[in-house]
Formats: structure tokens, C-alpha cells, sequence
């Protein structure tokens, strides 16, 4: 293309074009596009930059780029500003020498390219960034690259592929020019081997340049010309071609009598209304659709109107002309080798999105089942209904926000956080357990109402003390981005961290619970609490500590699920509903079974969504179905306790 | 409350002389009618601050018509019948001349019927699906030709999308924008199959699945680019997940309607740069008009708060209603509705904003890209748009036209020359 | 019979004479009357708050009579709203289509009628066409079936369902829960046909009664909850006294010892989960065309676990209690919400109810359910023992 030919000129001009103010004034020539530039209108400028072969034009685009070009109201001259501690600096665009510093915003207009824009003058820079020393100027020219691909390009890229000294850049350079060559590849044999390449491709990025290449249009014709690549022949009323868009668009393309829909008529009917009758139809008659067709046809018979298109007429139009869907690309190997490739990748993209599905599914299983494990402690372990669960996760966010706004350091911050939201929650479950449940073991009911009235009261304060607008938890550096196994499957890494937290908390509990002379004394307790006493243990003191952990480890859980999605007053009532349901259907009494609960109901909530993926609500609305069922038929749960620790 | 009218009347008639100052009856009152609990208290309780702030300044300068302005403060607390409830409080019970408030659109389908039955005059001053027209409510909202149109076509010329995910909570607003959205983009010649449309609860958290299937539509080979109408506190772990998955506004820009400043101090801003909003008004808007309003904001309420548009239209509405009042010469609803058409009044972002006899303003839309900071950098801006209360892009609703002013009618059917009904679809 | 059922239950009559005496001075009281000491948005608050007392007897029955802790059943509440505003909507849209249709130079035929009246209601929406649901909207014998007979057989398969697999105690409650929780879900799709999260809006004007202006149906309405309210109310004193009532009361006492009598005791808990499903329900028929609008969020589990919370802080196992208590805390809410409670300066902080009224709510059932675990109508008893 022009850039590339003008760019080589241009390099080998490079000595004697410096000269000042040159580029200043080829910018004044171009000042309206530059100022408001368009993705539309901008091309031919960047190609006169370009070609100008100016050395101070690189900088100049990447500046323009940043949005750090200026337009200095008291001259009207473009400058490159960089904004520091003295406000607003301006540097010469051909020197970089500083002009003025310190001014106003008034003085000097910021020139904003929008995205496209940028993307324009990303793709002319590619070829100067493509070699330059920098390894974040050449992955940016390989990002720009790769968004727009650019057939010039293709040269510059393969020069550069050899000197690259970064592996990973390496390949990527290989990846893009096999690419270019698959789509824009001189013979078709260069092209045909490109695109056997990409049968294994998985990216994003690989699958868009064989959907490319296979692109297709609709065409009606009689008879098909020579040289048509079709891709298959369409029957009006069969797959994707409804019989009246069919019909529309012989009417639209080959001058066919339109059809008469019930609007027409009725509008037509109106027209024609000749005294109290239309057609010889009275008027007052006219209420029913068969009135109006007779008066209708009456109106065709006259000749006043176009005759009505029916079934038998749209079967010869369609017997008459051909519906077909024809490559854009023209040689048939070429397509046949695209074919042949995007159904092999086809079927590993299948495989591996219901691999992505399924590792989706486990983490928001993950997340339900860290919601849900303090419960399973406190409900499922003593049978307590705590309906301020929800409240204490909420306590966990927040605590995790507080002292993120005192320690700056997010990781650090995270180290104090956990442990310090365990510290709080613990303190709130056991004043809770020793205010107020305590008084109401014997009237499990009458917990549910007294926990409801202290999460209501909960909510509110967090309204009162920190406001309704939800608050920021930023999750440190190492946790953002996303683990990566293939071009399709991946995940977040803030997820694999909740993944790992419920699994530490699914093996700290079975640990405490049945390793420990605690978890020994917790399972006596809640079965038998006189027998328990009579034996040496203070069922008080039990009570107390178990509450306490469940109480704990809802606020942990709290600082993870801040970390991943929002804290606001209201995320714990988010949780509550969801979480009872969990324990419930695992089988109250044991962790194994919340696991369990949680993995179901993860894994169906995923399932459905996956069946139906334009509507989440309705996979919700099916999995509280299809928990009610599933409890009608197994109302102990998945892991059913038997015996005497089942309760009855 | 006849006889008080009356009696208003014959104490207004008698002291006509007086001068315009005796037309109302001190003080003015006016109701506020936002939640200041319950989820949309996020939202409301700035607006109702808002009002407060700006009744405030109303009365420094000397009140209206001779009086000072006394607001009424009332909560709905997010209740949608509550509203009803108490729109009907305040326009019997306190008499209020005119009501500031709501935000949803559900809460303004309750109040609707009660403020058309007892003709109260409501500003309603959030963007919303359109589609309605009341002789008793004046929009200083967006239609979605005022934000949704706009965008869209600043994602099609602009950027050069070509395949389109239209993501929203499930609910009227993203539902009827969408639904004008995709029959709009359809008409510019995009492929049904390039328009994925998904709908998620509000709240919800779970992202993961939703931000792959949008990261795979780019499979096809087309440039992907995501219309957003997501609500409140969802967008937060929208935000997050496509942080995570690493994608950038250059390769998948995702343009919202409903994130403005407020949502953003939610968020740590630092993984979006780039990514879009379109509304009427930001805070990042550079006139010495917004410079003011920020700082008397920052002074009302504290220096760590922003403005955000629906600010910007109650702003607008207050002070268009004031004057409309103050040529009407009383607070009287019909008085001050004849007076409203064709007010106008200076933008915060530049240009003037005026009344249209459809009930709408006509507003320039601005596109904001997200910063690091959680403002927007201002990179488009269009010369004011009339509000349209009835889409063009919807064939029900292409034919129907509101013209309050000329032919008293919110729902006339230009096709047939009739007025559809004059009270409001509720 | 009747002569000594009221005897044996002097408080049923002396509820019946209060019930009467309250409706007759808010009647003569009120705006639509011409005395206008009682507004009529407060009319309104007053005839919903009855329809709150009727839904909170039937919690009451299945509750503190028969001991299951239903959390759902604002779901059959809901349910009645929605079955009567169906009809609402129709009707009030096919006067306005047809009214406007009325003027069109040809007449319209009854597809076009239909099409105009979905484009009308559903419009706001963003669609245009009936779903399936809306099948007997435009006939309101069927939608007021509809209101007894969907929460009755909804109660009636999910109680049986629930009973037979002997689903008790505290699971019972979250599964009534998960009910109440799948249908706001399902209300809420714009898929269901109910039109979403905006629900059923202007259902105050009543088709038929558009020359009465809202002062007058308000009151219409306020009778027309007080009759249901002293019907119910006179219905389950009748249930509850009697053999069946001892019954009822076993089975909350000792579910097991009943059966081993020989009591079929899921026929007894089914009966009196579906009677009160269908009380609610019409509870429900009537409350909304008084509050104008229902949408999905009426029916969102928080309202239900409300209910319960008024039944407690009334007192259970007391009719009268639950009647009390939902008067008691619904009216004191909107006093609180709205503005009516004066803010508490404490020289460092000010205490503004409608930040600080739910912490006071939430604090309160702690308090009741710890030290009054018989509620307010518990008071009424100490009265009598003083009076003895």
C-alpha cells in the first residue's frame, strides 16, 4: 500500500528531509482533521504523514495516539504535552524541547482521537514499530497488526521475523504472517498450505481469519454465472430462508409484485371508499378479515388495486429463481481447505468450551460453597438458623474495604484482611450466639425471626456508616488476569484463588471436625448435649466456639466474594437464600454434603445457562425448580445422615 | 381543596395589584420524590440532595415569585406502590406545585396514573426506553435517541463494529432499548445473527460464561463491540471479569447507558481505560457553567462527591420550571406547562437545552472514554438532539407522535390522524 | 349454631364490632364522604393495611395453629394480584382502543382490536403480541377464578408434595421459601408474559367506575377489605374451634403423637396450607387494585419473612394478634418512612428515621421474639388475668 511504498521512500530520504518546522507545517496543512479526526477522514492524512518521510513523524503518531497533543490556543501551533507535578508542560513536535510549562487547560486544547482513530494510527505505525528495540512498541505493532489485518504488511513482518530476539514475540510474528498469507498469500497453494496451518488454531484471532475467508452472500439469480463458488443452494421455507423473506427479496431485488399484508388492505380499502360501501361491501361489514379480502378482490377485479400475491404465485416465483449462498472468495480449493479446517477446530473449540463450561460451573460451585460452609457449620453442624449469614459475609467485605483504604498496599492488605475479617466476624457470631440464640435453641423457629431482625438491622447500619453506593476491593496485581490453558478455556485467577479458599476451608473443617478433640466434642454436643455435659464437656463453651467458626468463616468468605464481584450493604441477602439451599440440599449435618450441594447446584445453574445462554434469570428461576423437586424427593439431601445423628 | 383554590384565586385577584409576587401562595412547595432507602437509594439520595442543593440556591437568589420555595422531602423507599402512595401524599395531603423524582421506570408507570389524576406536574430526569408520553410529566432524561441511537452509530462510523452484544439486566429499560437497538441495527444492514442479545438478573455477579461468549463472537472474523445496558451494582463484576479475561477496549469496546461517575466509584478503574459511556452530560466537561455547579456541589455535599447527568437534568428541569413559573406568573400546573414549551436553558456541558412541546429536551450527546481516575475524557460530542418520546425504529411505534403543545395529544397515530388515547400507557 | 359459636368465641365478636365500628368512622371521616379528616391516599394505606390483617390471619392459622412456618405465602398474595390486575389491564385498555378505534373510518375487526390492546400493554415492554397467559384476561368471572383457584391448586401440589415426603420444621420453611423465590424470578423474565420487573401498573382505575373519582373507590374498596377481613376472620375461628381446631393445634404440639391417634396428619396440614393459599390470594385481589401497581419484587421472599414477623411481634396462636401486629408494624412503618417521626438530635449525631427505622425494626423482633414471645396480643391476656 501507498504507506509502505511512501515509508521505504522515505527511509531512504531520511538524511536530507530534517529540517524545522516542517512537520508543523504539514500538521497546519491537515489542522481540521487533526483536531477532529474521524475514522473515516483520517486515512488519507496518516498517509500523507507517512509520506512525508519526516524521521519526527513516529513520535508524533504515537503522541497523538496517547492523546498528549495539544493545540496551544496563543499561537494556534501543535505541541506535545506531558502533564506532571508543574500542571501541563508543552515540548516542540519536532524537538521535543520543552516550550512552556505550567499552563492552564484553557490555554492549550487536548486533541482526543477516539478508538478508531487510534486504531488508524496504530496500523501506521506498524511498519516503523514492527523492528524498533522497544518489546512494547513491537507487541503494540503486533497488536495493531493483528486487529486490522493489512495484506502491505505482510512484507515488512516476514523481514522482520528473523531478527526478532523475543521467542514468544517470535511467534506470534509467525502466527499473524501465516495469517496475512492464508488470507492474502499470492498463489493458492501458499494459501491453501496457511490455511491447513490454522486447522489447529484455536484463537479467537485464527478462528475470525477462516470465518473471513469463508464468508458468504446470499444471491438470487436465474441462472447462476460462471465462475460462482456456492457454498449451498438455498429451498425457500426449509433452514434459514423463511418463505416470505425469500419472497421479499425477489420483490426487493427483480421488481416482483409486492405482497398484500392486512395493513395494505385495510389502507387500500380506505382509498377506495366509494359512498357506505367499498367493493360493494358496506362498510359497517368491513370488521371481519374475509369482508375485507372479498371487498378486496372485488377492488382487483376493477382494477383499482394490485391483485393479492398468494401461496401458488410465491411457489412459481420460486420455481423461477434460484436462492443460493455463494463465497465471496472465488476458488473453490481455497474454501474447501477452509472448510476442512474450521470443522477441525470446530470440534476442538466444542470440546474445549464445554471444558470451560465445566470449570465455570466448578467455580461458581466454589463460590456457593464458600458462601455457604460457615452455614454448613452453624446450620448444618448445630442446626442453628442463622438468617444473618448473609450480613456477616457482608461484615467480611467491608472489613476487607477498611482496610484497604488504611493499608494502600493490596497485597499486604489482603494478609491483614483475612485474618482481621475472621477476627470480626468470630466477635459478631459470638456476641450473636450469646445474646440472643442462646435463649432460643429449644425454638429453632424463633431463631430464623430473631437472626432475620438482626440482619435487617445489620443491613441498614452498613447503609448508615458506609453508604449505599457500592464499594471498591481491589484485588491485588497477582490476582488479576486470567490462567490461560488454551485460547478457550481459561480463568480468572481470582476465581482459582475462591476455588482454592473452599478448598482449604472444605479440609480445615473435615480436619477440625473429625481429627480434633474440638470437632470431637462439637459432634457430642450437638447430639447429645446432657450426655455431652455428663462426660466433662461445657457444651456452652462448645457452642460458643463452633458458632464462632461458622461465623468466621462467613466473613473470610466475605473478603473473597468483594474480591471477585462488588461489596455493598446488600451482597449478603444475595448469598442467604442461595446458601440455605445449598446445606439443604447436601444433607444438613455434614460438610460432604454442602460440597455436594454446592456442586449441584452449580453445576445445574451452569448447565441450563449453557442451554439457554441469552437469558440467566431463567436458569436461575429452573434451579430453585428443580431444587424444590429435589428435595420433595430426597428431603434429607445428597448425604443423608443415618442413625441416631440424623435426628429423628 | 377547591375552596383553598378559590380562595387562593380571590386573594390572588385582590392583591393583583400588588404586583406578580401575590400570584402563588407562600411558600412554594415542592416534592422530591426519591427513594432514601432500598436498593435504588444508591442512585436517589443524590438526586434528592440535588434538589435540596438547588431549592437552596433558589431561595438565596430570592425564591420564586416573590416566595421562598419550601421542599418536601417524602420516601418511597424503593417500593414501586409506595411511590404511587406517595405522589398522592404529596399532591393532596402537602399540596406540593410540582414533584422532582423517580428514577426507575417502573416507579414512574406507578406514580403515573395518580399524577395524571390529580393533573400534578412530575421532572423526571433520568434516561429511559421512551415509548410514553404524559401531559403530566416532563422528560429531562434521555430517549434512547438521545443516548442508544447515538452510540450505536458512533460504534458503527467510528469504530467500525460490525457484530453487536446486547447485554442488559432484565428488565423494561434495557429490554425496550434493545428491542429499538436491534431492529435500528438491522435497518443498517447488520445480520440478525451479528446481534447476540443476553439478559441477566439485576445484581447479578456471575460473569464468567457471559464474557466468553462475548469474547468468542470474534470468532466470525467482524469487529465485536458491546452495548451495554447493564444495571447499578452488576456492572461491578461485569467489569471485573472482562478485566480479568484481558480484554481490551481496543479489541472489544463495551459502551454503557447506565454507568456514569457514581457507578464507576465503585470500581477500580485502572482495567478500563477505554472503554465507553454515552451520556448527556459528564462531570469531565469543561465550561465555566459545570466548573460552578461542581463546586457548589462539592461545598453542598462534600468533596469526595460527583456529579453525574441525571444531576444535570434536574438542573436543568429546576430551573427551566422556575422560569416558566415566573413567566406564567403563578405555579399553577397548566399555566406552567403552556410556559414550558420552548424554554430554554444554558447545558452544563455547552449548548442550550430546550423544552420541546413532546414534553423531551433537546440535549447534545456526549460519548465518554472510562479513565484511570474514574471520570471520563469527552471524545464526542453532537450538536443537541431533540428528544423523540415514540421511536422511529419500531413500526408500532414509528407511526405515533406526541405534540402536547399543537395537538394536545401524547399518543397521536399520524396514519390514522387520531389521538390513541390522553392519558399515559401504564 | 351460629348464636353459639360467637358466644363460645366472645373475641370473634367483639373483633367483628371493632372491624365494624373502624370501617364506619373512617367511612364518615373520609375525603370520598365530603368531611375530609382522613385523606385519600391515607384511605388507601387504611383499606391495604386490612388486606395486610387478612393475609396475616391466614399466616397466623398455618403458623401459630398449625405449626408450619410457611415463608411463602406472599406468593399466593401475589397471585391474587396478578390473576385481578390481568383483567384490570384488559379491560381498561380495550375502553381505551376501543375508544380510539371507534373514529377509524372502517371498523375494526376483532384481530385488529387484539393486536391494539397487546400493542398497548405490552408495548412498554417492547413487545406486541398476547402470551399464552393472558388467555382469560378479558373476562373477569375467569380472573377471579383464577385468583381462588391457581394459589389453591398451587398450595395444594406443592403441600402435597412437601407433606407426603414428610419435609418439616425449618426445611419446610426454606423450601416455602425457594417458592416464593422461583416465582419472583419468573416474574421477573420478560419472557413469562407478565411484563417483568414493571409488573401490572394503573390498577387503580377500575374499568366501570371511571366517572367515580379516587376518593369514592377508595372507599369502595376500604369496604370491600373490611368485609374480607371480618369474613376471614369469622371463616378460621370457625375452622379452628370445634374438633378440626384441636386437631390443627395437636399437629403443631406433637406432629408424631397425632398420627400415631390414628390422624391422617398431611390431610390436615394440606387442608389448612391450600385454605389459607387461597385467603391470601384473595387478600391479595384486593390489596393491589387499592396500591395501584404489583410487580415481581411484591412477591421477592423478604415480604414473606415480613409476614411472619408480623404474626410474631401480634402474637401467635391469637387471631386477633396477627391482626394486630400487621396493623401495628405496617402502620408504623410508613410513619416512620414517612417523615412523620421527628429526628432525634444527640448534639453529635442525628438520629433520622428513614436511615434508623429498620435497625429499630430489626432490634425490636430481637426483643420480641427474646422477652414477648407472645407478641403484643399477649398483652391483651395479662389484662384479662388482671381483670380476674
Amino acid at each position: 500500500m501507498l504507506r509502505i511504498f511512501s515509508l521505504v521512500i522515505a527511509l531512504a530520504w531520511l538524511p536530507f528531509a530534517v529540517s524545522a518546522q516542517e512537520l508543523q507545517t504539514l500538521l497546519q496543512s491537515h489542522r481540521d482533521v487533526i483536531i477532529k479526526p474521524s475514522r473515516k477522514s483520517v486515512g488519507p492524512v496518516l498517509d500523507t504523514l507517512v509520506a512525508s518521510g519526516l524521521p519526527t513523524v513516529p513520535g508524533f503518531l504515537e503522541a497523538w495516539q496517547d492523546k498528549s497533543i495539544y493545540l496551544r490556543a496563543e499561537d494556534d501551533l501543535f505541541y506535545v504535552g506531558t502533564t506532571g507535578g508543574a500542571g501541563l508542560v508543552l515540548l516542540d513536535v519536532e524537538t521535543g524541547a520543552e516550550v512552556v510549562a505550567g499552563i492552564g487547560k484553557k490555554d492549550a486544547k487536548q486533541i482526543k482521537p477516539n478508538g478508531g482513530v487510534r486504531r488508524e494510527i496504530g496500523s501506521a505505525l506498524v511498519a516503523f514499530q514492527l523492528s524498533d528495540p522497544d518489546i512494547a512498541r513491537r507487541t503494540q505493532a503486533l497488536d495493531a497488526l493483528a486487529r486490522a489485518l493489512d495484506p502491505a504488511q505482510l512484507g515488512p513482518l516476514v523481514a522482520s521475523i528473523d531478527g526478532e530476539p523475543d521467542a514468544a514475540l517470535k511467534a506470534r510474528k509467525q502466527k499473524l504472517a501465516n495469517y496475512l498469507q492464508a488470507r492474502f498469500g499470492e498463489t493458492p497453494t501458499i494459501r491453501v498450505a496457511a490455511i491447513q496451518n490454522l486447522s489447529s488454531d484455536l484463537s479467537v484471532e485464527g478462528r475470525a481469519v477462516l470465518s473471513q475467508i469463508l464468508e458468504t452472500t446470499t444471491l438470487v439469480a436465474q441462472e447462476l454465472p460462471d465462475g460462482t463458488n456456492v457454498a449451498s443452494i438455498l429451498t425457500p421455507g426449509e433452514g434459514g430462508l423463511a418463505r416470505d423473506v425469500a419472497y421479499q427479496m425477489l420483490v426487493d431485488d427483480h421488481d416482483l409484485p409486492a405482497r398484500v399484508g392486512p395493513a395494505d388492505i385495510r389502507r387500500a380499502l380506505e382509498a377506495n371508499l366509494d359512498g357506505g360501501t367499498v367493493g360493494g361491501v358496506p362498510v359497517a361489514q368491513l370488521d371481519s378479515d374475509d369482508m375485507r379480502l372479498r371487498a378486496y378482490d372485488a377492488l382487483v377485479t376493477e382494477g383499482a388495486v394490485p391483485a393479492r400475491v398468494d401461496a401458488e404465485a410465491m411457489d412459481a416465483a420460486f420455481a423461477d429463481w434460484g436462492f443460493y449462498t455463494v463465497y465471496v472468495e472465488s476458488d473453490p480449493t481455497i474454501t474447501e481447505a477452509a472448510e476442512t479446517a474450521q470443522a477441525s477446530v470446530k470440534t476442538r473449540v466444542g470440546l474445549s468450551q464445554t471444558a470451560d463450561i465445566g470449570m465455570d460451573a466448578i467455580s461458581l460451585a466454589s463460590i456457593y460453597f464458600l458462601a455457604a460452609i460457615g452455614l454448613a457449620v452453624t446450620f448444618g453442624v448445630m442446626g442453628v438458623i442463622n438468617m444473618a449469614h448473609g450480613e456477616f459475609i457482608m461484615m467480611g467485605a467491608y472489613t476487607g474495604y477498611v482496610v484497604q483504604q488504611i493499608v494502600p498496599d493490596y497485597t499486604l492488605s489482603l494478609i491483614v484482611a483475612l485474618p482481621l475479617a475472621f477476627a470480626v466476624t468470630f466477635g459478631a457470631g459470638v456476641a450473636m450466639e450469646r445474646l440472643v440464640i442462646r435463649w432460643l435453641y429449644h425454638r429453632p423457629l424463633e431463631t430464623l425471626l430473631a437472626t432475620f431482625g438482626i440482619s435487617i438491622a445489620l443491613q441498614q447500619l452498613a447503609k448508615n456508616i458506609f453508604g449505599t453506593q457500592a464499594r471498591p476491593l481491589t484485588s491485588p496485581g497477582w490476582l488479576d488476569g486470567a490462567w490461560v490453558i488454551n485460547d478457550v478455556i481459561q480463568i480468572s485467577y481470582i476465581r482459582i484463588a475462591i476455588f482454592v479458599l473452599a478448598l482449604a476451608f472444605l479440609c480445615l473443617l473435615l480436619f477440625i471436625l473429625k481429627r480434633t478433640r474440638l470437632g470431637l466434642e462439637v459432634r457430642a454436643v450437638t447430639q447429645n448435649p446432657r450426655m455431652a455435659a455428663s462426660m466433662g464437656i461445657n457444651p456452652e463453651k462448645i457452642k460458643i466456639l463452633t458458632f464462632g467458626l461458622g461465623s468466621g468463616i462467613a466473613g473470610i468468605a466475605g473478603v473473597a466474594i468483594g474480591l471477585y464481584a462488588k461489596v455493598t450493604s446488600e451482597m449478603g441477602a444475595d448469598y442467604i437464600v442461595q446458601s440455605f439451599m445449598t446445606v439443604v440440599v447436601g444433607g444438613v449435618g455434614n460438610v460432604w454434603g454442602t460440597l455436594a450441594g454446592a456442586t449441584m447446584i452449580g453445576g445445574f445453574q451452569k448447565g441450563v445457562e449453557w442451554l439457554n445462554p441469552s437469558n440467566t434469570l431463567a436458569a436461575q428461576t429452573y434451579m430453585i425448580l428443580f431444587i424444590i423437586l429435589f428435595i420433595q424427593f430426597r428431603p434429607k439431601g445428597i448425604v443423608a445422615l443415618k442413625g441416631r445423628a440424623a435426628g429423628d | 381543596m377547591t375552596r383553598l383554590t378559590k380562595l387562593m384565586a380571590t386573594t390572588a385577584a385582590s392583591m393583583l395589584v400588588a404586583g406578580a409576587a401575590a400570584a402563588a401562595d407562600c411558600p412554594v412547595k415542592v416534592g422530591v420524590l426519591h427513594s432514601l432507602s432500598g436498593t435504588m437509594a444508591i442512585s436517589e439520595t443524590t438526586l434528592k440532595d440535588t434538589m435540596l442543593m438547588l431549592i437552596d440556591q433558589q431561595n438565596k437568589a430570592g425564591g420564586i415569585l416573590g416566595c421562598q420555595i419550601e421542599p418536601v422531602v417524602v420516601d418511597p423507599a424503593s417500593d414501586w406502590p409506595l411511590f404511587a402512595e406517595k405522589a398522592r401524599e404529596l399532591l393532596t395531603v402537602h399540596e406540593v406545585d410540582v414533584i422532582f423524582g423517580n428514577w426507575t421506570s417502573v416507579s414512574r408507570k406507578s406514580v403515573l396514573p395518580v399524577i395524571e389524576e390529580l393533573n400534578g406536574l412530575l421532572f423526571y430526569p433520568v434516561q429511559y426506553e421512551g415509548e410514553e408520553s404524559s401531559k403530566n410529566v416532563f422528560y429531562t432524561g434521555a430517549a434512547p435517541n438521545q443516548q442508544a441511537i447515538p452510540a450505536v452509530d458512533y460504534f458503527l462510523e467510528e469504530l467500525g463494529i460490525e457484530r453487536f452484544a446486547l447485554l442488559g439486566t432484565d428488565y423494561v429499560y434495557p429490554r425496550t432499548t434493545n428491542n429499538i437497538l436491534e431492529q435500528y441495527l438491522q435497518d443498517k444492514g447488520i445480520a440478525s445473527e451479528d446481534i447476540f442479545v443476553n439478559y441477566t438478573p439485576f445484581g447479578h455477579s456471575d460473569w464468567a460464561t457471559i464474557v466468553s461468549d462475548v469474547v468468542a463472537l470474534g470468532e466470525g472474523g467482524k469487529q465485536v463491540g458491546v452495548i451495554s445496558t447493564i444495571n447499578g451494582d452488576a456492572n461491578i463484576g461485569f467489569y471485573k471479569e472482562l478485566a480479568a479475561a484481558g480484554v481490551s477496549a481496543d479489541d472489544l469496546p463495551v459502551v454503557a447507558f447506565s454507568v456514569g461517575e457514581e457507578e464507576l466509584s465503585g470500581l477500580d478503574t485502572a482495567n478500563l481505560v477505554g472503554h465507553l459511556a454515552a451520556w448527556n452530560y459528564f462531570q469531565s466537561a469543561e465550561t465555566d457553567a459545570n466548573a460552578e455547579f461542581i463546586d457548589a456541589w462539592k461545598e453542598f455535599a462534600g468533596a469526595e462527591r460527583v456529579t453525574n447527568d441525571p444531576m444535570e437534568a434536574h438542573y436543568i428541569g429546576f430551573n427551566m420550571w422556575v422560569n416558566a413559573a415566573t413567566a406564567a406568573g403563578s405555579t399553577d400546573v397548566d399555566a406552567v406547562r403552556t410556559a414550558m414549551y420552548g424554554q430554554e436553558f444554558p447545558n452544563l456541558t455547552g449548548g442550550t437545552a430546550v423544552m420541546l412541546p413532546n414534553h423531551h429536551l433537546a440535549k447534545p450527546v456526549l460519548i465518554g472514554e472510562i479513565q484511570a481516575d474514574g471520570q471520563f475524557d469527552i471524545i464526542s460530542q453532537t450538536t443537541e438532539v431533540p428528544g423523540d418520546a415514540w421511536t422511529d425504529f419500531l413500526p408500532e411505534s414509528a407511526v405515533l407522535k406526541s405534540d402536547w403543545k399543537e395537538l394536545g395529544c401524547g399518543m397521536y397515530n399520524t396514519e390514522t390522524k387520531t389521538c390513541v388515547q390522553l392519558t399515559s400507557n401504564y | 349454631m351460629q348464636r353459639s359459636f360467637l358466644a363460645q368465641n366472645p373475641s370473634v365478636m367483639w373483633f367483628l364490632a371493632a372491624l365494624g365500628l373502624f370501617t364506619v368512622v373512617v367511612t364518615l371521616l373520609a375525603e370520598g364522604t365530603g368531611s375530609s379528616v382522613i385523606s385519600t391516599s391515607f384511605v388507601k394505606t387504611l383499606g391495604k393495611v386490612l388486606c395486610l390483617c387478612l393475609i396475616a390471619i391466614a399466616m397466623d392459622v398455618v403458623w401459630g395453629y398449625c405449626g408450619i412456618l410457611s415463608l411463602g405465602h406472599f406468593a399466593f398474595f401475589g397471585i391474587g394480584g396478578y390473576s385481578v390486575g390481568m383483567w384490570l389491564m384488559y379491560a381498561r385498555t380495550e375502553a381505551i382502543v376501543e375508544t380510539s378505534m371507534a373514529s377509524s373510518v372502517i371498523p375494526p375487526t376483532p384481530g385488529e382490536v387484539q393486536d391494539a390492546i397487546a400493542a398497548q400493554i405490552f408495548g412498554v415492554v417492547g413487545a406486541s403480541e398476547f402470551p399464552a397467559i393472558w388467555m382469560f384476561s378479558h373476562s373477569l368471572v375467569l380472573q377471579l377464578l383464577m385468583v381462588v383457584l391457581v394459589p389453591g391448586v398451587l398450595a395444594l401440589v406443592f403441600g402435597w408434595l412437601a407433606f407426603r415426603s414428610r419435609v418439616t420444621g425449618v426445611y419446610l420453611s426454606i423450601l416455602t421459601q425457594a417458592m416464593t423465590l422461583a416465582l419472583s424470578l419468573y416474574l421477573l423474565q420478560n419472557d413469562s408474559g407478565l411484563r417483568g420487573n414493571n409488573g401490572l401498573s394503573g390498577l387503580q382505575n377500575i374499568p366501570g367506575f371511571d366517572h367515580l373519582p379516587q376518593s369514592t373507590v377508595s372507599i369502595v374498596f376500604f369496604w370491600a377489605s373490611a368485609v374480607a377481613l371480618g369474613a376471614g376472620y369469622l371463616l378460621f375461628a370457625r375452622v379452628l374451634s370445634g374438633k378440626m381446631g384441636s386437631v390443627i393445634r395437636a399437629v403443631r404440639d406433637d406432629e408424631v403423637r397425632v398420627r400415631f391417634l390414628g390422624y391422617h396428619v398431611e390431610s390436615y396440614k394440606l387442608f389448612v396450607f391450600t385454605l389459607t393459599a387461597i385467603v391470601a390470594g384473595i387478600a391479595g385481589a384486593l390489596y393491589y387494585p387499592q396500591a395501584g401497581i404489583i410487580n415481581p419484587t411484591e412477591v421477592a421472599p423478604i415480604a414473606s419473612i415480613y409476614l411472619a414477623v408480623w404474626v410474631a411481634i401480634g402474637g401467635r396462636g391469637r387471631l386477633y394478634g396477627s391482626v394486630i401486629g400487621a396493623a401495628f408494624v405496617s402502620l408504623l412503618a410508613s410513619w416512620f418512612t414517612g417523615g412523620g417521626a421527628p429526628n432525634i438530635n444527640l448534639g453529635f449525631y442525628t438520629i433520622q428515621w428513614t436511615e434508623w427505622w429498620l435497625v429499630l425494626l430489626g432490634a425490636s423482633f430481637v426483643a420480641v421474639t427474646l422477652f414477648f414471645p407472645g407478641g403484643i396480643g399477649s398483652l391483651f391476656d395479662r389484662l384479662k388475668g388482671e381483670a380476674k
